[in-house]
């Protein structure tokens, strides 16, 4: 018999420490705790009511009521295709890519055991950057297409050598994260070197890019993102028993009947396409596979990282973004959403430095 | 090498002819050892001597570069993975967990082997943990973070989490190592207990006495080699003591149970028969 219930009750069960959702049909039966789903919930709900927030503000300002009413096919047809065709696709690739950016992180910060171990710090965002300028200055392209499989292929031969480089009888995340930071070190001079190389014309395209912004997003560009993006988060779905398992270390892994090595692979591959995709459709935006995970855990104080409650950080971070960057756009002047994630995330990264130093070197061992 | 009578009964679990090591460094070569059935096998030698190599290998954490570890009359990377898991469970030596994990959350960990994409917590998997918990004393503290515990209690939640596993073979890689003297007998005691019911214990020791009273079976380890197997009294010997570890000791009988207890010359005096108890304190104490 198919029922669902709630812990405690009448029953034997075990008492976790927190209120959880325990279902149990024939063929389908699980354990939640109930703040993880409360946490992502709101989290999705916050993201989307500051993503149609961000569809009002713009040059040609509407109301909430102009925007829904667009949205179901009514209202001015020059107001609907401002909303449908202009702002609607860049507040779902905010949405998007932020979830995107937030499962990312949260596996490699997973895999790594460190909150520093973000796909940006790793290094990954500075291949897609270099294969980027690469393709922009040595093959002179700026279509979507080029740059776009640019970004994906400079990422994950990125990720690739970091792997290998960082690879000693088994992955060790401290490893992964400082031979990220050398790599991406090297990159990043790479990068300045061909950049004084180039015309003005060109340079300005490099640099307009590499500053990461969600604007340039259209329904063309966004498609092919939804679609693979899709394919991806179910990938992470799928993987996130197996990150689960890696937690207790790779004996205790292959001891429950798990294979670390292939699962490893599998979510690095998985963790690096959703910033591959990310940066194909919008160019590098740091931070928020950084900061996204490490917001939510505090919010769930759930275990490890949760993947739905990364991505649904992540949405928030990233529409939160750039409903500030079309505010400041309004007031002052448009600044692209990389600038004000580098901006948030670097105050971030300060805190999260001191935190981490006072934690393994002050009081508490 | 020895082998005693006993130990060819039956085994589920072992090694044929077995090289193992790190990397290139070899630490043992063409290694035959058999755990018998519903054993309390204690793996004893020197520190360095392969006992965690060996152990790691029984828990195929570790791979032979050559020959095989056999569970059940196959090689065991021939079982399917998630029954080898279903068989046999580890107790690292170290243990990792993430942050904020909470005692519950870690014992269900346990059930791993048994759970599916869309079978994540089943009756059964409830029943598990709830009896481990029981079985380590375990129940009013889980709810509590594992950061939080003492030593003796984390330690007993790892040994939970390998319980709820369900396993009839428990390896455990120096189980007591980091423990005060009563957590170590409280453990030691829960392990006999579960091989009461009829599970095969196989456990790298350091502390011998601990070995000699709670093991019925001991593979003790030299340079990667097993240089003797059998029950306790029959193995603890102080040509063995003195073979093994390079420690000329006497062998008396545990006052408690009766089990081999090693205990140390003392090289200053150089005494070769023990100081009865009571002329303890006229003992000559040798002048510098």
């Amino acid at each position: 018999m198919s029922r669902v219930e709630t812990a405690p009750t009448t029953r034997r069960t075990v008492d976790f420490g927190y209120r959880t959702v325990t279902v149990r049909r024939a063929r389908l039966s699980g354990r939640v705790p109930v703040r993880v789903v409360v946490v992502s919930a709101v989290l999705l709900a916050v993201a989307t009511a500051v993503a149609l927030v961000a569809i009002t503000v713009g040059d040609y300002p509407l109301s909430l009521g102009d925007v829904a009413t667009a949205l179901t096919g009514g209202g001015e047809p020059f107001a609907r295709m401002i909303v449908l065709e202009w702002r609607l696709p860049i507040a779902i690739a905010a949405l998007l890519f932020g979830a995107l950016l937030g499962v990312g992180g949260a596996i490699f910060q997973s895999l790594t055991r460190n909150p520093l171990g973000s796909p940006d710090v790793i290094g990954f965002d500075a291949g897609s950057y270099t294969a980027v300028v690469v393709t922009m200055l040595v093959l002179g392209t700026r279509g979507y297409w080029p740059v776009a499989v640019a970004a994906v292929v400079g990422g994950l031969v990125t990720a690739l050598v970091v792997y290998v480089l960082a690879y000693r009888r088994g992955l060790q995340g401290f490893r992964l994260i400082v031979v990220g930071i050398g790599v991406s070190a090297v990159l990043g001079s790479v990068n300045s070197y061909l950049v004084t190389r180039a015309d003005v014309d060109d340079a300005m395209a490099v640099g307009f890019w590499g500053a990461g912004s969600v604007a340039r997003v259209t329904w063309a560009s966004l498609t092919p993102s939804l679609l693979i993006g899709a394919g991806v988060v179910l990938a992470a779905a799928l993987l996130a028993r197996e990150l689960r398992r890696l937690e207790l270390g790779d004996d205790a892994a292959v001891t429950q009947g798990g294979r670390p090595g292939a699962a490893r692979l599998g979510l690095v591959v998985t963790g690096v396409a959703t910033v591959a995709l990310v940066t194909a459709a919008a160019g590098p935006i740091a931070f928020v596979a950084l900061v996204a995970p490490q917001l939510a855990r505090r919010l769930t104080r759930s275990p490890g990282v949760s993947l739905l409650a990364a991505a649904g950080m992540g949405a928030v971070v990233l529409t939160a973004a750039h409903l500030l960057t079309l505010t400041i756009a309004q007031a002052y002047r448009p600044v692209p959403i990389g600038l004000v994630t580098v901006c948030l995330g670097g105050l971030y990264l300060i805190w999260l430095l001191i935190h981490e130093a006072r934690r393994q070197y002050g009081g508490r061992g | 090498m020895t082998r005693d009578p006993q130990s060819s009964t039956t085994s589920r679990l072992g090694t044929q002819d077995a090289t193992i090591g790190y990397d290139r460094r070899t630490i043992s070569e063409h290694l035959d050892v058999e755990v018998p059935d519903r054993s309390f096998t204690a793996i004893i030698g020197p520190n360095g001597c392969g006992k965690s190599t060996l152990l790691r290998a029984l828990a195929r954490v570790l791979e032979p570069t050559a020959g095989r570890v056999v569970l059940d009359g196959r090689s065991i990377r021939e079982h399917r993975s998630k029954d080898v898991a279903r068989t046999l469970g580890l107790l690292p030596q170290t243990s990792l967990a993430p942050d904020g994990i909470r005692v519950a959350d870690l014992v269900a960990r346990g059930r791993a082997p048994y759970q599916s994409l869309l079978q994540q917590w089943r009756a059964s998997d409830e029943e598990a943990v709830d009896a481990a918990l029981r079985a380590t004393h375990l129940q009013d503290l889980s709810g509590r973070l594992v950061d939080e515990l003492s030593g003796g209690q984390r330690q007993r939640a790892w040994v939970a989490m390998l319980l709820a596993q369900d396993t009839p073979i428990m390896l455990l890689d120096e189980p007591t190592t980091f423990l005060d003297i009563a957590h170590q007998y409280e453990l030691m005691e829960m392990f006999r207990t579960f091989h009461d019911e009829g599970k095969t214990i196989v456990a790298v020791l350091h502390d011998l006495a601990q070995a000699a009273r709670y093991a019925d079976h001991l593979v003790v380890m030299l340079d990667g080699a097993v240089v003797r197997t059998g029950p306790p009294h029959e193995v603890i010997t102080p040509e063995l003591v003195e073979q093994v570890f390079g420690l000329r000791a006497l062998v008396v009988p545990d006052p408690v149970t009766g089990t081999p207890v090693v205990v140390p010359l003392d090289p200053r005096t150089a005494a070769v028969h023990p100081v009865e108890p009571h002329d303890a304190d006229r003992r000559v104490v040798p002048t510098r």
